[in-house]
């Protein structure tokens, strides 16, 4: 990577800003999702889709990809700066997050040439939305013994079985897919196969699943004998588990080289201190109340916790003991966070947190509510909470597994 | 929002950290630290010669008062390796002096003392009494001028550490009504003047010190002017360098945890094998993680008028929380032997108590900081 030139740098984040301040629309006049989980409508899927194309083509996405794959060949730098002016100026979410933070990233490092070529301006232009199928509805914290079938035929495996928790389904027209080629081996993890499947072909049908809020988000996706090419695995037969545990490592963040840009916003410490401004205790400020000021300045530390843990990275001295340890421990500290605050946050409400979404009377439209249910995509998808905790305590402090 | 402090690292903190981390390795093991709790000093002094020789007391005095002319920053690296392995001494004591006279010392008192100090004077504040207020201002012991020129000084003062060893104590004392600094030469003390006290952390010391009838050269104020921002610096260097100590602590207390998990057998498995064990001490570490990020963040912005308050403010009360939980988990989690005297585990849990008494527990520091933030 060619050193960056400072003065160069600076223009492009100058540009940056003028283009997201320019660009953003904060209110298209319905409610964007939170996070790329929660897609629920057409009306959603199309504008954010033609959100992302549109940064895309303006160069503020994949900024630090090769040129030769649609990226702008630039150095890592650049792209943070894009990515820093669209948080300023509160650009809405990414929603092709599988495609960006894990597949993409995947490819760059373990995939083929051609799958290179074929797949990741695609990845950047929203074009190609992805999604994974990993889960099952039988192994679900258990992936590797996933079920699903991969018999090869000829040119062609053909794929049976039932993949869970689809993000995005409905859209996608490729899936990273997990998938057991051999049922018979001693370790049930060398039995699986990491494969680029398409979604659009005879065979796959996917089923939208309603979520604890009411919307609709994912879906159960069903292989009925679907015949996927066989020149579509990421590795090699057999080798699947790998490659699946590498795309949790840039799922979870632990490794980088995503696109850039972010594919989620959670409500922070200072719109709760808001929210504790405007409701009243007793007919005074919510905040003027102890307890709501302790709990306030608790969230506050938190808050900061995550901050200044997701900045430790740049300070290799401070992580020589256990070195993995911040990486696979940022998904516990952000997730399990988030749901706390968004449940203290309905509590601040008063009454007000029985309504929902979709009453004029409710607070800030339902956010709080619908924000605090969805949190538990994020302490449940990806790995659970608890999941989490057996990987810190088996990979960085080597306890014995459980 | 709010600047809440942000992470930095110079060179010089990588350097003390990787010296600091040996030196307090080989210089105090855990029987030594065993050891040195049944001495009366409560500290060797060849290890104190050898931490001035590497010029750890001067960091952070200024160059031109024979010091490093470095910032606290760099004290911090040191003070937690300390903490790590339960390093006894009057460092903490004689560092936290050297601030008080940096902050509050007349242009003469930092010529004649820095230099003394750096080279391990031992030095000691006089701060506490029996109200026991976290409100350093909050003052009852007195200074009075005599018509032969002296100061009179009365009162009692509690929990001054390192007092039994030190050559110098500066307590805070009210004249003409407000807040004071005097300084007070150990040797000139009269035989009852010092009683140690029973404390609940064993490996560090402290004494009750009666000042009644106690008279020094009025030479020996400090600058009454500076006495309000001296003692609110010596408060929140105190504080900084307590978590400090403290995160030390709970990097040690999760590793001791961590080799029993590792070894003892319960039902014919590996205890850190349950999930009910496993899962809180990976809370615990990830709070550790937490904490250390908070007191390099309040390393880093010290000195930032502000931010400095609040970051070593939460980096206190962070410390706090997670010592005090790392800790109890770890007699919990040792069992029987837990509850032993033997299980280093409640050296860690007593170093959490003290230092949580000490400058303010988390609850007091939070208080504060919903004032400086909500």
């Amino acid at each position: 990577m060619a050193e960056v030139d400072p003065k160069e740098l600076a223009a492009f984040a100058q540009a940056a800003d003028a283009w997201f301040a320019e660009n953003v629309d904060r209110d298209p006049g319905f409610m964007l999702p939170l996070t790329f989980m929660e897609v629920g409508t057409d009306q959603q899927f199309d504008f954010l889709q033609a959100w992302q194309n549109k940064v895309y083509e303006a160069g503020y996405l994949g900024a630090s990809w090769p040129k030769a794959y649609g990226g702008g060949g630039l150095a890592p730098a650049f792209q943070a700066e894009a990515t820093k002016a669209m948080r300023r100026h509160g650009g809405p979410i990414f929603l092709n997050a599988i495609g960006l933070n894990w597949t993409g990233p995947l490819l760059l490092d373990m995939g083929s040439e051609a799958q290179r070529a074929k797949y990741l301006k695609g990845i950047l232009s929203a074009e190609d939305i992805w999604c994974q199928g990993f889960s099952e509805p039988d192994n679900g914290s258990d992936l590797g013994n996933a079920q699903t079938r991969a018999v090869r035929d000829g040119e062609h495996y053909v794929i049976t079985g039932s993949k869970i928790w689809t993000t995005l389904g409905k859209y996608a027209r490729y899936m990273i897919l997990l998938a057991r080629t051999e049922a018979d081996t001693s370790r049930k993890y060398d039995g699986l196969t990491f494969f680029l499947a398409p979604m659009k072909i005879d065979g796959v049908e996917t089923r939208p699943i309603r979520k604890l809020t009411g919307e609709h988000g994912f879906t159960q996706t069903f292989f009925r004998e679907a015949r996927i090419p066989a020149d579509e695995i990421v590795g090699v037969e057999g080798g699947g588990w790998k490659v699946a545990m590498r795309t949790l490592e840039y799922e979870r963040g632990a490794r980088g080289g995503q696109a850039g840009g972010y594919v989620s916003v959670s409500s922070n410490a200072w719109d709760v201190l808001d929210l504790a401004r405007k409701m009243t205790r007793g007919g005074k400020p919510a905040l003027e109340d102890p307890t709501t000021r302790a709990r306030m300045i608790d969230f506050m530390i938190d808050i900061q916790s995550n901050a200044l843990c997701g900045q430790r990275a740049a300070f290799s001295p401070l992580n020589t003991d256990r070195p993995t340890g911040l990486a696979l421990s940022s998904k516990l500290m952000h997730t399990d966070f988030a749901q706390r605050m968004n449940a203290f946050a309905i509590g601040l409400t008063g009454p007000g947190g029985g309504y929902y979404v979709g009453d004029p009377n409710a607070v800030d439209g339902g956010w709080w509510t619908r924000s605090y249910l969805n949190s538990f995509s994020a302490t449940i998808g990806g790995g659970t909470s608890q999941i989490q905790r057996n990987i810190i305590g088996e990979h960085v402090l080597g306890l014995p597994k459980s | 929002m709010q600047d809440l402090g942000r992470l930095g690292f110079s060179e010089d903190q990588a350097s003390l950290l990787e010296v600091a981390t040996s030196f307090c390795a080989r210089r105090s093991p855990i029987a030594k630290v065993r050891q040195l709790i049944d001495d009366e000093t409560g500290h060797d002094t060849e290890v104190w010669r050898e931490i001035v020789e590497l010029g750890w007391l001067g960091i952070a005095i200024p160059e031109a008062y024979g010091g490093a002319g470095l910032a606290l920053a760099e004290v911090v690296p040191v003070m937690e390796q300390m903490g790590r392995y339960l390093l006894a001494g009057p460092f903490y004591s004689t560092t936290l002096a050297a601030q008080a006279i940096v902050a509050g010392g007349t242009e003469d008192q930092k010529r004649t003392l820095l230099p003394r100090l750096a080279e391990g004077a031992i030095t000691t504040l006089a701060l506490c009494e029996a109200s026991g207020d976290w409100n350093l201002t909050n003052i009852a012991c007195t200074a009075t001028r005599t018509s032969a020129g002296t100061l009179q000084l009365t009162g009692t003062k509690r929990l001054v550490s390192d007092a039994g060893v030190a050559t110098l104590i500066i307590a805070s004392v009210l004249h003409e009504g407000r807040p004071a600094l005097v300084m007070i030469e150990r040797g000139s003390l009269g035989p009852d003047t010092l009683r140690r006290e029973v404390i609940v952390d064993e490996t560090k010391r402290s004494c009750e010190l009666c000042l009644d009838g106690i008279e020094v050269p009025t030479a020996n104020l400090l600058d009454v002017d500076r006495a309000d921002a001296a003692l609110k610096h010596i408060h929140l260097v105190a504080n900084l360098l307590a978590a400090a100590e403290m995160c030390g602590g709970i990097q040690s207390v999760i590793d001791y945890t961590l080799d029993y998990l590792k070894t003892r057998v319960q039902f014919g498995k590996l205890i850190g094998s349950y999930q009910a064990l496993k899962h809180p001490i990976v809370d615990a570490y990830v709070s550790y993680e937490q904490t250390r990020s908070h007191v390099y963040s309040a390393a880093h912005c010290f000195g930032e008028q502000g931010v400095g308050e609040i970051a070593t403010r939460m980096a206190k009360a962070q410390a706090d929380t997670t010592l005090s939980f790392a800790a109890d988990r770890a007699i919990q989690f040792h069992g029987g032997f837990g509850f032993t005297w033997d299980c280093d585990a409640q050296l860690y849990r007593r170093r959490a108590i003290w230092h949580a008494s000490q400058y303010g527990d988390a609850a007091w520091h939070k208080e504060k900081l919903a004032d400086l933030l909500l």
